[in-house]
């Protein structure tokens, strides 16, 4: 395979500092050695890379947007760049960063405790410890604050009870930060891997996300010292607020994703020979790539701008919303039209493009499905909310 | 342990190029700039050294355009602690390149010298040694092996088929070869630190030109294959063509 090439059809890259294009092309460079070369396998064989961990935390993509605790500190934009580039080579890849940075660490570092911060961050942020996010379950996804799982006081401890599924890292987490009802409110509470009562199993026959680890939850008079309450946050915000951050580096990372497929059709249709000449030659050919362009374009220019309204602290989760649907979804087409532009190729490992259509299958689905931020992009524009 | 290595920013070495209008350059659009591979072993290497050593500093030294701060701030990024970017519009020629070179360093007195073994792009492979030239230290080229003690270094040189040990004092220069060592990534806290680095912006000088650019022509487009037969009975006549025609076999 030809290494990437990206797009930027509208300059982009002049829009960005010098140390951002650094983090990009170093981030790019990772994933291009470190990444590409065992992704296909570890997709079919449905397991996740471990040996990167260690690098990811060396790199410092751990939690790479907040301060202090051994984290890097970077700009959001810098941090949607990583997303995009490691989605590139793979969406479980980037599910892995996003969950121990946006789900665990975010929580952690907002909510926590000081004490909490200083024993679980630094080593989140190496890799030394793994985090897993537990919000959704069984019978409640779209609708969280219908959850069963609780939380009763008991002495100096919080006894939980409940499950929790399709949890990303679930099994292989050091640490877990679990939402449950105390006194009927949300609150979040951090589950350390070994307590008793905890147990997780793994969620077998995906065909997508293969090279991510997602697990069932389950908590069984599950015994946890009063310390491990996050203090800060009550209700159903402190969950929704991570989310928030995981689907701002969706948003960044599905152009990652489009931009893999859309790079590995134009170099295949433009070798490809049927009827003496490269199929990139014929107008049908020529009028999907065109389309591509367009919507990778437009799509990058809405992750760039909401990356700017976060810096800038005007970033709503309705804008969120928006790049995470607009951006998902045209990943998702794209990554279909791809697979349909490489024939019979298209539906082998030889190529990337299989792969991510089958992982935009799942990112569309989680942290909001499309539908779900479709129906808050309806409330934002009528002031009704349809499913309240 | 003081080392200054000298860094060229060269086109990516994934960009396609296109000779421009004037025939004797490249078209700059589009075109994506790099460290020259071989001079990521040098960044390493002193970075290596000044570990190695407990102390010194290592000093990014760069002829090139204004833009080239890109490139230097990802050496910074690594953990070089400062850059000297001689600044030129012009494209040198190897001699002109050395002098600039030259101009930076002659004062500073550094223990070594790293260059890469050759640019990516102009391939000259003279810089390094007309560098130590001028500078009136020995230069050793291709090297993947070094070791310091004190004052004396040991050097292993690649050569066709083998290699070859040296012994010599530093100061020294040295043309670092793919195998020296395995250059790291810049970290993010290593990008952000390397903000704050110094680069200090110098007009390059060199004398003038004493060869000249006269034209740049891509490599010729590979011919239409030939299509000499079908199956077994084709087999006598292509191994008759690999080895008369194309004498490959």
């Amino acid at each position: 395979m030809e290494p990437f090439e990206s797009i930027d059809f509208y300059r982009l890259d002049d829009l960005l500092t010098e140390e951002q294009r650094l983090i990009r092309g170093t981030v790019r460079e990772f994933v291009e050695e470190n990444i590409i070369p065992s992704i296909e396998q570890h997709f079919m064989d449905g397991t996740f890379p471990r040996e990167v961990i260690p690098q990811l935390g060396e790199l410092g993509l751990l939690g790479a947007n907040l301060e202090g605790y051994g984290c890097a500190g970077l700009d959001n934009i810098s941090y949607g760049l990583i997303m995009q580039e490691l989605e590139r080579g793979d969406s479980g890849l980037r599910s892995f960063v996003s969950v121990q940075g946006g789900l665990v660490m975010y929580p952690i570092w907002r909510f926590g405790t000081e004490e909490q911060k200083q024993k679980y961050l630094p080593r989140l942020a190496t890799g030394e410890f793994v985090g897993c996010f537990g919000l959704t379950e069984p019978d409640h996804g779209s609708n969280p604050s219908g959850m069963i799982t609780n939380a009763v006081e008991d002495g100096d401890e919080y006894i939980l009870n409940g499950n929790k599924m399709w949890i990303t890292n679930g099994c292989v987490a050091d640490v877990a930060v679990v939402w449950a009802k105390l006194d009927g409110v949300v609150r979040g509470f951090i589950v350390e891997k070994g307590t008793p009562g905890f147990s997780t199993t793994l969620q077998q026959g995906k065909f997508s996300l293969r090279a991510s680890v997602t697990s069932e939850l389950h908590f069984q008079d599950c015994r946890i010292p009063k310390g491990n309450l996050l203090p800060d946050v009550q209700g159903l915000k402190g969950p929704l607020s991570c989310l928030t951050q995981a689907r701002y580096g969706i948003a960044w990372g599905a152009v990652g994703s489009a931009m893999a497929c859309f790079d590995c059709a134009r170099k295949y249709t433009g070798s490809r020979i049927q009827f003496d000449k490269p199929i990139a030659s014929f107008q049908i050919v020529q009028a999907k790539l065109a389309e591509q362009l367009s919507e990778i374009t437009k799509a990058q220019l809405v992750a760039l701008r909401l990356g700017q309204m976060k810096e800038a602290g005007t970033m709503t989760p309705q804008h969120v919303s928006l790049a995470k649907r607009n951006n998902v979804r045209i990943a998702l087409d794209i990554a279909r039209i791809c697979r349909d532009m490489l024939g019979a190729n298209g539906v082998t490992h030889e190529y990337p493009v299989g792969r991510h259509m089958l992982n935009l299958e799942s990112v569309i689905t989680y942290e909001g499905t499309h539908d779900i931020h479709t129906l808050i992009l309806g409330q934002s524009v009528t002031g009704i909310a349809a499913y309240s | 342990m003081k080392v200054a290595v000298c860094l060229k920013r060269v086109p990516d070495t994934t960009t396609k190029i296109e000779v421009g209008a004037d025939g004797k350059s490249i078209n700059p659009a589009g075109v994506q700039y790099v460290i020259s591979p071989y001079d990521e072993f040098a960044v390493e290497e002193g970075i290596r050294r000044k570990e190695a050593a407990g102390e010194g500093s290592v000093t990014i030294v760069t002829v090139g355009p204004a833009a080239s701060t890109d490139v230097i701030r990802k050496a910074l990024g690594m953990g070089a602690d400062d850059a000297v970017l001689a600044t030129t519009e012009e494209s040198l020629d190897p001699r002109r390149t050395a002098e600039a070179l030259a101009g930076v360093l002659r004062d500073r007195g550094d223990d070594l010298v790293l260059f890469g073994r050759t640019s990516v792009d102009g391939q000259s492979a003279q810089v390094g040694a007309q560098v130590a030239g001028l500078l009136g230290i020995p230069y050793v080229g291709d090297v993947v092996g070094l070791e310091i003690e004190g004052r004396s270094a040991k050097i292993t040189r690649e050569v066709e088929g083998g290699h070859v040990v040296l012994r010599g004092d530093l100061p020294l220069a040295i043309g670092c070869q793919k195998g020296l060592n395995e250059p790291r990534y810049p970290s993010l806290k290593g990008i952000m630190m390397a903000k704050k680095k110094p680069i200090e912006t110098v007009e390059a000088t060199c004398g003038d030109p004493t060869v000249e650019t006269v034209s740049l022509a891509p490599p010729p487009a590979r011919p239409d294959g030939r299509i000499v037969g079908e199956g077994v009975d084709a087999v006598p006549e292509l191994v008759r063509l690999l080895r008369e025609e194309a004498k490959i076999v």
